[in-house]
C-alpha cells in the first residue's frame, strides 16, 4: 500500500495581477491574494483519488512556508488528506529558499516517516523552477514521472508523460517520485462539510533546523523586472521585405 | 541583497479588501470554496442570465454539492451547520459573482431553516433532503399587493375545512416566482392570527402572474402568487397555529443578515472592478491610480465597505450568540450596509466613466443589484423604526 506525501505550496493566486517592488527586489505580495499552487492542487486531488480507490493508505501534505501557509494545508485537508506538515520558515519562499534546500526538506521527512510515493506539482507559478521533483528523485535516488498527464497504479507504477513530441508512457515500481501537469485532473471544490472535518485532522509544525536542513542559498535573486512592454508593429511593403526583417531583424528564421 | 523588510506575506491591506483579515483558517477556507465557485460556475454567467433574464437552476442545483442547499440547518437531517457568520461569508462570496442569482440562494436558505427550526420531524423529513440538496426550491410568501412594510395587516387567508386549509389571497414580488416546489406561506387563520403553512406546487387553484420585468435581480424570477381556494393537508401547518407573525420576524432576522451579506459581495465586486480599471486607464498623462481625488474617492469605499463588513459578520454573531443586542445590530447592520454599499457600487460606476455605462463591464448589473438591497427584507426606513423602536423602548412605555 502507498504511503503519499504530497507537496502543497503558498503562491500569488492564479488570477491577481503581478506587481513588483519599487526596488526590484521582488513581488509585491502586500496587497495580493495567496493561494495554493494550481499544480500543488492536482497533485493533492491525484493523491486523494489515489486513496479514494484503496491504493494509498494515507496522504499526508506538507507546506514550507511562513504562518500563514498553514492556511494551504487547511485546503489540502478539506480536500481529502488525511495528516498537515507544516515547515515554518520566515524566508520568501517565491525568491530565497531555493529548490535544493525544500528537496532536502522533502527528503528528510520522507526518511523520518517512510512515505513511498511522492506527489508534487510540476513547478510553482511564482518561481517556475521545474526542479524540486527532479532534484528529490536524484536526492533519494529514486525513479521520477514528471509532467504526468495520466496515471494509473496497479502492481506497477504507469505514468504518462507530456513530452515535447508528445506523450510517453513509462512503467515502474515504487518507491518514486510524481510531479504533475494540467491535464492530469480537475480538483474537486472543496465541501463546506470536509472543510469543517479539516479541522479535526492533526497538524504538525516543525523548523528547518530540527529536520537538520540549512537553507542557505547557493545563489541570490539580484533583481526582478518585468517583461519587456509589447512595442508597436510596423506594416512593410512586400513578402521580400517580410522576410528581411524576419531573417536580419527579428533574427527568427 | 536580500531584504527581509521586504516579506510583507502578514495580513494587510489586501486581506481588508477581500474581507479576511481577522478570520480564522477555517472561516477562510470556507470563504475560499465559495469564491471559487462564483468565480468558475457563477461569475462568467452573470452579464447573460442578466440579459436575458436566465434562471440558473442547474448551476444553483450544483452548488448543492457544497452544502450551499442548507447552510445555517441542523446536521440531522443533512443540513450543513454552519453558523450565520460563516453562512455570511458564503453569500458574500458567492454575491461577488452575482448578487440576483445569490439573493434567490438566501431565501431558499431561509425557507429551509423555517422548517428546520419550526417544522415538526414528519415536515423536515418530507422536504429538507430536497431543500438541502436543491432538488426542491423554496420561495418565502409574506409580502401582498397591500401590505408591505406593514405586513402585519396581510390578507391572505387560510380556512380550516375538516382536514384542510382553504387558502384565499395573493402574494406579491414573490423571489423566485413558479419556479418553486415550495412556498411558505404566511396567512391569516384568525382577526388577530398569522399562521405558517407550506404549499406545494403544483396545485389545484395555485396561479402565477407574469415574470416580472425588474430593475435587477434578473437572475430568478419574481412574481405574482394567486391562492384560489388553495387546498393543503392541515399537516402543512408550520409551528402551530397563530406562531406565524414570529417565524416570519424571526426569519427575516437571519434573511436580513444574508440581504446584506449580498450587499458586500457586490460592493467587493464593483470596488475591484474600479480598483483595475485605475491601474489600467490613463488620462491627463498619468494613470487614474495617480489622481489623488481618485484615490480618495476609492479609500472612502473601502472604508464603507469595511464599516458594512464589520458591522454585518458582528450582527451575525450576535445572532448566534443570542445576545440580546441582535434586536437592534439586525437592522443597523442592514441599513448601514445596504446603504453604503451601494454607494460603493454607485462610486465604481462613475470611476469607469463611459465604460461604466456599458453592461459588458458588469458594474453596473452590481449598481442595479444593490440598488433593491435596500428596499427588500424590511425597507431601509422600516430599518430605522425598528431601531428607534428599541431606542425610546422605555420612554414610549412610559408614555
Amino acid at each position: 500500500m502507498l504511503k503519499v506525501l504530497v507537496g502543497a505550496k503558498r503562491v500569488i493566486d492564479a488570477y491577481a495581477k503581478v506587481r513588483l517592488l519599487p526596488d526590484n527586489s521582488g513581488v509585491d505580495l502586500s496587497t495580493v491574494k495567496m493561494a495554493m499552487n494550481p499544480f500543488c492542487e492536482i497533485a493533492v486531488e491525484e493523491a486523494v483519488r489515489l486513496k479514494e480507490a484503496g491504493k494509498a493508505s494515507e496522504v499526508t501534505v506538507l507546506t514550507i512556508g511562513p504562518k500563514q501557509a498553514s492556511d494551504v494545508l487547511r485546503a489540502a485537508l478539506a480536500m481529502g488528506a488525511d495528516k498537515a506538515i507544516h515547515v515554518h520558515v520566515e524566508e520568501r519562499i517565491d525568491r530565497d529558499i531555493l529548490p535544493l534546500s525544500i528537496a532536502q526538506l522533502f527528503r528528510a521527512l520522507i526518511t523520518r516517516d517512510n512515505y513511498n510515493l511522492v506527489l508534487l506539482g510540476k513547478q510553482s507559478i511564482d518561481s517556475d523552477s521545474n526542479q524540486v521533483g527532479q532534484l528529490l528523485a536524484g536526492l533519494l535516488n529514486w525513479p521520477q514521472a514528471t509532467f504526468l498527464n495520466k496515471l494509473e497504479i496497479g502492481q506497477i507504477i504507469r505514468a504518462t508523460r507530456e513530452i515535447d513530441g508528445g506523450l510517453q508512457t513509462i512503467e515502474f515500481p515504487p518507491p518514486a517520485v510524481l510531479t504533475c501537469d494540467l491535464r492530469l485532473n480537475t480538483p474537486r471544490f472543496t465541501a463546506i462539510p470536509a472543510i469543517m472535518k479539516a479541522k479535526k485532522k492533526p497538524l504538525e509544525t516543525l523548523t528547518p533546523d530540527k529536520l537538520g536542513v540549512d537553507l542557505t542559498p547557493g545563489y541570490q535573486t539580484l533583481s526582478v523586472e518585468p517583461p519587456d512592454k509589447r512595442k508597436a508593429g510596423i506594416k512593410v511593403e512586400s513578402v521580400d521585405q517580410l522576410l528581411d526583417k524576419l531573417r536580419n531583424e527579428a533574427k527568427v528564421i | 541583497m536580500l531584504s527581509k523588510s521586504t516579506i510583507s506575506i502578514k495580513r494587510s491591506v489586501s486581506s481588508i479588501i477581500n474581507g479576511n483579515w481577522n478570520l480564522t483558517s477555517e472561516q477562510l477556507a470556507i470563504q475560499e470554496t465559495a469564491l471559487r465557485f462564483s468565480k468558475s460556475e457563477i461569475a462568467p454567467y452573470a452579464n447573460e442570465w442578466d440579459e436575458k433574464g436566465y434562471f440558473p437552476r442547474d448551476v444553483i442545483k450544483k452548488s448543492a454539492d457544497l452544502g450551499f442547499g442548507g447552510l445555517y440547518c441542523r446536521h440531522e437531517f443533512g443540513g450543513i451547520g454552519c453558523n450565520r457568520l460563516e453562512a455570511s461569508l458564503v453569500f458574500e462570496a458567492l454575491a461577488t459573482g452575482c448578487v440576483g442569482t445569490t439573493a434567490y440562494m438566501t431565501v431558499h436558505n431561509m425557507c429551509a431553516w423555517v422548517i428546520d427550526h419550526f417544522g415538526s420531524v414528519a415536515q423536515k423529513k418530507k422536504w429538507l433532503p430536497e431543500l438541502f440538496q436543491f432538488e426542491k426550491f423554496a420561495s418565502y410568501c409574506l409580502t401582498e399587493p397591500q401590505s408591505g412594510s406593514d405586513a402585519a395587516s396581510l390578507q391572505t387567508v387560510a380556512k380550516v375545512e375538516g382536514d384542510y386549509f382553504i387558502l384565499n389571497g395573493s402574494k406579491m414580488f414573490i423571489t423566485g416566482g413558479d419556479a418553486s416546489d415550495l412556498y411558505l406561506v404566511m396567512c391569516r387563520t384568525g382577526p388577530k392570527e398569522i399562521s405558517c403553512i407550506a404549499v406545494e406546487s403544483p396545485t389545484q387553484g395555485l396561479s402565477f402572474g407574469r415574470r416580472e420585468l425588474k430593475l435587477g435581480w434578473n437572475s430568478h424570477p419574481t412574481q405574482l402568487v394567486s391562492f384560489d381556494n388553495v387546498k393543503v393537508p392541515k399537516e402543512n401547518l408550520i409551528g402551530g397555529m397563530g406562531t406565524g407573525f414570529k417565524i416570519a420576524m424571526q426569519a427575516l432576522d437571519g434573511g436580513r443578515i444574508n440581504i446584506s451579506s449580498c450587499a458586500l459581495g457586490g460592493a467587493w465586486f464593483a470596488l475591484a472592478k474600479a480598483q483595475e480599471y485605475m491601474q489600467e486607464r490613463m488620462q491627463f498623462g498619468k494613470k487614474l491610480v495617480d489622481h489623488q481625488y481618485l484615490r480618495f474617492k476609492m479609500a472612502e469605499a473601502l472604508t464603507k465597505l469595511t464599516g458594512s463588513r464589520i458591522m454585518v459578520r458582528h450582527a451575525a454573531e450576535l445572532l448566534d450568540n443570542h445576545n440580546p443586542a441582535r434586536i437592534t445590530m439586525g437592522p443597523m447592520a442592514k441599513l448601514f450596509s445596504t446603504d453604503n454599499c451601494f454607494d460603493v457600487a454607485n462610486m465604481a460606476l462613475q470611476m469607469h466613466g463611459g465604460y461604466g455605462v456599458m453592461r459588458s463591464y458588469g458594474v453596473e448589473r452590481a449598481f442595479r443589484d444593490l440598488r433593491i438591497l435596500q428596499i427588500v427584507e424590511g425597507t431601509n426606513e422600516i430599518m430605522r423604526l425598528v431601531i428607534a423602536r428599541e431606542m425610546f423602548k422605555d420612554q414610549d412605555n412610559q408614555s
